[in-house]
């Protein structure tokens, strides 16, 4: 392996973990502070322990986060020092602004576990919110500064170098917001799925009780709105893409040659030696309509760049699919649900939905990974789109292999830890004490 | 004042305050790992106590120096991890594995083999990283941190392989363990605890006081440049005096079991002692080459990244002053609740 395969897949390891541990970190503090909240207006404990126990996960998972962002702070220079000599002025902003959002995360979670008794019960409940918010802001930050790497702006190039930057122009760059939206909703439909998952495997095998009924009532409730949202972002998300990276769009559909009306694939191989993508379902006019909502705009294809431009064609549109039917899958799990409440509510009492849900329950963290890889793969091989590549930027130390090697074994050992110490204080079932008992002691 | 110059100190303050903070952290897990006597154990809790609730709050300072380095001074933060990508590497390990065992012990409640395996994993990784964090210090002040092409003129060893930042390392090791030792001084009412961490706080304040002296004698070799920056202007020699009569004020203290005043006194010194190398490796941010005026990001993003500081500061510093005061009431009624871990 070279040092730049070795480097990307650094790089690409560290971000696979801290997405997920980001993901639940930013995800668990707004099912806690509902839970908190139905404690306030009905007085059932059920919801106070539930807030307790999101909160004991928000403190595990935070911490961890902390961690696997810091290492990629430092991996930044680590691995891309050229990319950091010349755009670290130029996306600086972001990343400042998201340490101060960590930050007050991090005051306000310390505030909300230890002020359960020491502040009024509304200050608590803020600091519920705050915590929350200043999640959602970190998360919205660093996706600006990937939206940034898609559609640099706010400078211009003289000399070779970055001149007359505007951080915030920069920071607002066109695919920046669009991103931000969909990798937040990405993050409570990935955690809201799998947390309502795990209890309804746990309902499932451990008989009714209260509090897997309402912790499924309110993870479902944040990750099916999530996802229903998620295909409105969706698509202003697409119809950037086809303005602004074009290349991008081609590679996600397979789209080998420019045409007007260009069909929407289902599925399907691309086949970059033959110039194109076989198997497919094709629904006609479908991707001009739904990248610039007319059936016969035109799309341009992968012809407009020489082949040693694209990225991996195959890869892209293989995770684009997967993200898409996944999203989608989800999409229709979530109206099901919504149908099932409104008819033959309680939920919890058809085992078959049940059953389903643990199924569909990893899909949302499928879909989130997929998605990562289209947003990361599509771009290659430009680290800036169209302005710098992406093996311009990597170092020149030798032997990245070791470090590469050295941080998996070492985040496989975080991720088995964090997996254990979630089973064991945040998902497991309480005994019935701790439900009757009225205040539940942290 | 240029704003690079206003953004530079910005940067010291925040290294100053994770030296205080952190740094006491780091500090607290070399003595998880130098318990010993027959109070092992309950100086293993003390230590435990002390750092368990502050949830990494104190580590994310070096998030803030990290970020507000590749902002402002992309060119400085691009050259120092190219050339010192060994010892941050480490640091990285340390990190994560700090980090991770952290967590870990503060959450697992099963064997008690276990929890002393990660304990080791904890303290050594505790120890380790700061040495190297003062290494990458040591190496940026003593001039061999040079980048051509994007190449390393002195390779990967060569930039911090030396006694010089060696030194620095050992130094920032026994300053950060001297600074914990006091703390967790007040953090007991037992007597004999408190006489343990006293003997530990004079006798690594002993150390690194024998470290600084290294160092000075050492920089006359291979870091002259830094060492001139030391005794070159008046106020220089003014925070030298300070940093030395903090330490007085400290030992008499700690000799007299005044832990308060001890405690205030080495948190003094060891925030001294930082600034005075800041001020004495200025104009310079990475010795021989980069200045801060010639590594700079444009005026008119620094002077927003300021900005930025200034509001997040409005809304930290309060935020910070209630945890404080909640976390305070929260300390003195743990031991009336026992039960932490269960929920």
């Amino acid at each position: 392996m070279d040092n730049f395969i070795a480097a990307r897949s650094q790089m690409g390891m560290s971000l696979a973990f801290h997405i997920i541990f980001a993901t639940i970190g930013v995800s668990l503090p707004l099912m806690m502070t509902i839970s908190e909240w139905q404690w306030r207006s009905t007085g059932d404990p059920a919801y106070l322990l539930l807030a307790k126990r999101w909160a004991k996960g928000t403190t595990i998972l935070f911490a961890v986060g902390a961690i696997s962002g810091t290492v990629l702070s430092f991996e930044l220079g680590l691995l891309w020092p050229r990319f950091m000599q010349y755009a670290g002025a130029v996306i600086g902003m972001p990343f400042s602004l998201e340490g101060f959002a960590f930050f007050t995360e991090a005051i306000f979670l310390g505030i909300y576990l230890y002020g359960w008794d020491r502040v009024p019960g509304w200050f608590h409940l803020l600091s519920g919110i705050i915590v929350t918010i200043s999640g959602v802001l970190s998360a919205i930050f660093v996706t600006l500064v990937n939206g940034w790497m898609n559609t640099p702006t706010g400078f211009d190039i003289v000399a070779g170098k970055f001149e007359n930057i505007h951080p915030f122009i920069a920071m607002l760059n066109p695919a920046g917001i669009p991103e931000a939206v969909h990798m937040v909703l990405a993050a409570y439909t990935a955690a809201g799925f799998a947390t309502a998952g795990i209890h309804g495997w746990l309902l499932l095998r451990g008989g009714r009780n209260r509090f897997d009924e309402v912790a499924i009532g309110i993870a479902l409730l944040v990750g099916g709105t999530a996802v229903l949202l998620q295909s409105v972002s969706g698509d202003a998300l697409a119809r950037m893409v086809a303005a602004k990276q074009p290349m991008k769009l081609a590679s996600l559909e397979g789209q080998f040659q420019t045409e007007t009306g260009a069909p929407f694939r289902i599925g399907g191989i691309p086949f970059p030696d033959k110039r194109e993508t076989k198997y497919a379902i094709e629904i006609p006019y479908g991707l001009s309509l739904l990248s610039f909502h007319r059936p016969y705009a035109l799309i341009k294809g992968l012809d407009q760049e020489p082949e040693s431009d694209w990225p991996n064609v195959r890869m892209v549109h293989i995770c684009f699919q997967i993200m898409v039917g996944c999203g989608s899958l989800l999409s229709l799990f979530a109206l099901l649900a919504g149908w099932l409440t409104w008819k033959k509510p309680p939920l919890t009492n058809h085992k078959s939905f049940l059953k389903a849900l643990v199924l569909v329950g990893p899909l949302g963290f499928v879909a989130l990974e997929a998605g990562w890889m289209v947003t990361e793969l599509g771009r290659q091989p430009w680290i800036i789109y169209h302005l710098m590549r992406t093996k311009d930027a990597v170092t020149s130390m030798p032997n990245v292999m070791i470090t590469f090697l050295a941080m998996t074994a070492l985040y496989v050992v975080l991720g088995i830890i964090v997996v254990w110490l979630l089973s064991r204080h945040v998902i497991a079932v309480p005994d019935r004490k701790q439900l009757e008992r009225e205040g539940v002691l942290v | 004042m240029s704003a690079a110059v206003i953004l530079a100190g910005v940067l010291l303050a925040a290294l100053v305050i994770y030296s205080l903070l952190g740094g006491a952290d780091y500090g607290a897990g070399f003595w998880d790992l130098m318990c010993s006597g027959p109070r092992r154990q309950d100086q293993r809790d003390l230590i435990a106590r002390a750092i368990q609730p502050v949830w990494e709050t104190n580590h994310i300072w070096l998030i803030l120096v990290v970020v507000l380095t590749f902002s402002g001074f992309p060119i400085a933060f691009s050259w120092i991890s190219l050339s010192l990508a060994v010892p941050i590497f480490l640091i990285l390990l340390g990190v994560v594995l700090r980090g991770s065992s952290y967590v870990f012990r503060a959450y697992f409640t099963g064997s008690v083999r276990t929890q002393l395996y990660w304990g080791k994993v904890f303290s050594v990784s505790s120890s380790i990283t700061p040495l190297f964090l003062g290494i990458v210090i040591g190496a940026i002040s003593s001039g061999g941190v040079l980048v051509k092409d994007g190449v390393s003129e002195n390779g990967f060893l060569r930039t911090w392989f030396h006694p010089f930042p060696l030194v620095v390392g050992m130094l920032s090791l026994s300053l950060f363990a001297y600074l914990s030792a006091c703390y967790l001084t007040i953090e007991t009412n037992d007597a004999a605890l408190q006489n343990d961490f006293r003997k530990r706080a004079l006798i690594s304040g002993f150390v690194s006081i024998v470290a600084a002296t290294l160092t000075y004698v050492i920089a006359g070799d291979s870091a002259k440049p830094i060492r001139d920056g030391l005794s070159r202007v008046p106020y220089v020699w003014m925070i030298e005096l300070g940093a030395a009569i903090a330490a007085l004020v400290a030992f008499q203290a700690l000799w007299s079991r005044s832990y308060l005043r001890a405690r205030i006194a080495a948190a003094t010194q060891v925030a001294l002692i930082v600034s005075g190398w800041g001020v004495a490796q200025y104009p310079y941010l990475v010795r021989p080459e980069l200045t801060i005026v010639n590594s700079a990001a444009p005026s008119n993003i620094l002077s927003d990244l300021e900005i930025a500081v200034a509001v997040g500061a409005v809304v930290l510093i309060p935020s910070l002053i209630l945890l404080l005061l909640v976390f305070k009431t929260h300390r003195k009624s743990i031991s009336a609740i026992a039960d932490t871990t269960l929920v």
